[in-house]
């Protein structure tokens, strides 16, 4: 299983004639994904890369009955490319582009949601980024920019505001056999549609997502939410890591969302939030591997004490199919990076 | 872009938000030409984007044109906060009643314009957050936009005559239209000022811009301070390089945002101090490369430098050429260490390696060895 793509996305690309759209259909369909139309208005009945070209993404959902879409259209035409993929019924639609406005954003986003409420015949649209490296699931399906190689399938889920540091972590985590279940990069501008709390919700409900990974960065306060967040509603083990603890105030670290202003928004903040929830938080990113593998395999000793109980209690009742309840490695302290101030008590 | 007061108030003039006149000068002489332009009671205020600028002798009522001079001769002698105080702003003075606070900001949380309004006016409103969050006023704008009935509504009650509450919804209407016709992340009027005549008037102006939108607003370009800037950063902004001065000695090129500031952490962390944010990108033109490596030696003391490569759109062999270009023309005085991941990894390598440079691909390892070397230049 994973989130949002796998081998059934169908997949058009909006703005696949320039220079990055172009190059990046050709990589996702070396990577397997389902590339099925593209589009640039002006362009029909080209093709690029074997894929057909259409005007509009509602002839290119007619022709082809597409259901993702991934959007590299210049800045200035990439709110519109949303609001075009919304109303031709896609149903996920991935904004790579970065330099939107956030005024452009918002309109997209509003647009979006109120799609998602009206119970539209489509089914309910979700909007990833802008400014984002989209997201990967591994062996199925590649929806953005993210680097097919450094994947692998696993029972981790990986969930990042950043590009190049989700490759970095993604990278660890593979070489240490930790494979993803999907890895998605919601973005780092200040107004994104799909958040840390929509992409934390859709991995506890995947059942094949074991333990989450979430990497945030400063600036607003969704980490804080996060972290919240997953003290009431996530079951499952997550590792958070926060980027730009040496970040000065006032400035903009790349990305549009990544500033530290009025005094808040600081890496310190966000780290405590996590600890103050039960969240181990790495100090660096090369902790992130070694914290996960050991929550992991808690939550794997844990279940299978439990199924072995489970198991027990059948066995004492039908004594004849018996089987030897499994040994679970003992509880061990998670080690290294800065453990939880509080342990959390009650998961509400 | 963050603009200064009389930019700011040359906006909200242009949106017929009520201001004081007022010029800005950058030497004493202009200032008592400005002074004795205006007439009577004016003020001298410093042109630097920091707050507090009162409590830090910025600000001074002058009664006559000479007096205007050595005022601002003094306000452009000063440093607040680090900066370097290099305009004044001489306007007319008003006599104020009362004080207010009013501003929209972009709220990212909630995904709307949000206005903010209090009665405790003239102080930062952080700080009014911080004590009496109850004494704000806070009300989101929907897609649809503000309507003058709403406008009235956010000053229920706050001022004593109901013409004022006329007034200060007409100039929320008006900010609400430079904070989306000049597609601005702040417009903000603090204080608010209401005087004893009645009037109510902007006596202040803080505007922070979506640096997104630059390209459908010609004019922000002539409102970019150069003195604001240091060359590095001006260079960084023509190149298209992100980029941020800190005070270490360990310069760092990285690709991506996200990296660039776990880079920074991870020098900190091995007990390093960084000495700049600089993310070349997505794109590995061996030009940005150049430049990079340009902007670090010349703004700082570095002592050595990393380049910190994860391959994905970038290609790891461009970025190899880049280094190789940049070295030939100009060779380094500190040492380099290399590291690059990903795309085309091998060929990056052989590059390097034909050119006598190495390089490695675990970043902790990379920090750690870039931190070493600093601390040898050091000994």
């Amino acid at each position: 299983m994973s989130i949002l793509i796998d081998k059934n996305t169908r997949l058009i690309v909006q703005g696949i004639t320039g220079r990055d759209g172009a190059f990046h259909t050709q990589q996702m369909i070396a990577y397997g994904t389902k590339v099925v139309g593209g589009v640039t208005p002006g362009k029909a009945g080209e093709r690029v890369h074997g894929v057909p070209v259409f005007d509009s993404v509602a002839d290119a959902v007619a022709a082809t009955r597409a259901n993702t879409s991934v959007i590299y259209v210049p800045a200035a035409y990439a709110a519109d490319a949303i609001h075009e993929a919304a109303d031709a019924g896609i149903s996920l639609i991935v904004c790579i582009t970065e330099g939107l406005l956030v005024r452009d954003t918002l309109g997209a986003f509003h647009k979006v949601l109120a799609m998602r409420g009206e119970g539209n015949p489509f089914g309910r649209p979700r909007l990833i980024g802008p400014n984002c490296p989209g997201l990967i699931t591994p062996g199925q399906a590649k929806v953005g920019i993210l680097p097919g190689h450094i994947v692998t399938p696993g029972p981790i889920g990986v969930v990042s505001k950043s590009g190049t540091l989700t490759y970095e972590v993604v990278k660890q985590l593979t070489d240490r056999g930790l494979g993803q279940t999907t890895c998605i990069g919601i973005g780092g501008d200040p107004v994104i549609g799909t958040d840390f709390i929509d992409a934390l919700t859709l991995f506890e409900a995947d059942p094949k997502t074991e333990a989450i990974v979430l990497m945030g960065e400063i600036g607003g306060n969704a980490e804080e939410q996060a972290a919240q967040f997953i003290k009431r509603h996530v079951s499952k083990p997550v590792v958070a890591f926060v980027a730009g603890q040496t970040a000065p105030p006032g400035k903009r670290m790349g990305h549009a969302g990544a500033i530290i202003s009025g005094g808040t928004g600081t890496a310190a903040e966000k780290m405590a939030a996590f600890q103050a929830a039960g969240v181990p938080v790495a100090r660096i990113p090369s902790e992130i591997p070694s914290l996960i593998s050991e929550l992991l395999a808690r939550r794997r000793a844990r279940k299978k004490n439990g199924a072995a109980k489970a198991k027990a209690s059948v066995a004492r009742m039908a004594p004849s199919g018996a089987k030897k309840p499994a040994k679970g490695p003992a509880k061990k302290p998670v080690s290294r990076a800065i453990r939880p101030a509080k342990k959390a008590s009650k998961k509400k | 872009m963050n603009l200064h007061e009389y930019q700011g108030k040359e906006l909200f003039a242009r949106h017929g938000i009520p201001v004081l006149p007022g010029q800005v000068a950058t030497t004493p002489e202009e200032a008592r030409d400005i002074a004795a332009s205006i007439g009577g009671l004016v003020v001298i205020k410093a042109q630097v984007q920091a707050g507090g600028r009162g409590k830090a002798g910025g600000v001074k009522l002058v009664h006559t044109p000479d007096e205007a001079y050595e005022k601002a001769r003094d306000i452009l002698a000063l440093t607040i906060k680090g900066l370097p105080v290099r305009k004044v702003l001489v306007a007319q003075a008003a006599d104020i009643a009362r004080e207010y606070y009013l501003s929209i900001v972009m709220d990212r949380e909630k995904k709307a314009p949000l206005i903010m309004f209090s009665a405790e006016g003239g102080v930062e409103i952080e700080e009014v957050a911080r004590t009496h969050p109850e004494k704000i006023v806070r009300r989101h704008i929907g897609l649809e936009g503000l309507r003058p009935y709403q406008a009235r509504a956010v000053f229920a009650g706050a001022f004593p005559d109901p013409k004022q509450v006329a007034q200060a919804a007409d100039i929320l209407m008006k900010l609400y239209r430079t904070f989306i016709e000049g597609d601005c992340s702040l417009a903000e009027i603090n204080p608010l000022a209401v005087t004893p005549e009645g009037r109510v008037i902007a006596l202040d102006a803080k505007v922070v811009l979506d640096d997104n939108a630059d390209f459908r607003h010609r004019e922000w370009e002539t409102w970019r301070d150069p003195d604001e800037e240091t060359p590095g950063e001006r260079l960084a902004r023509d190149k298209g390089l992100s980029y941020v001065k800190l005070d270490g000695d360990i310069g760092c090129i990285v690709n991506g945002a996200g990296l660039s500031m776990a880079t920074m952490d991870l020098i900190k962390h091995y007990g390093g101090e960084p000495a700049n944010f600089l993310d070349i990108g997505g794109s590995s033109n061996p030009e940005k490369v150049t430049a990079a490596l340009r902007i670090i030696t010349t703004e700082s003391k570095v002592r050595a430098i990393l380049f910190n490569i994860f391959g994905g759109i970038t290609r790891c062999d461009d970025v190899a050429n880049g280094i190789v270009t940049s070295l030939r023309e100009s060779p380094l005085a500190v040492p380099l260490v290399i590291r690059l991941t990903g795309t085309n990894e091998d060929k990056a390598r052989q590059i390097l390696s034909d050119n006598g440079l190495g390089a490695t691909t675990s970043m902790d390892e990379a920090v750690r060895m870039v931190i070493a070397r600093a601390q040898e230049v050091n000994a």
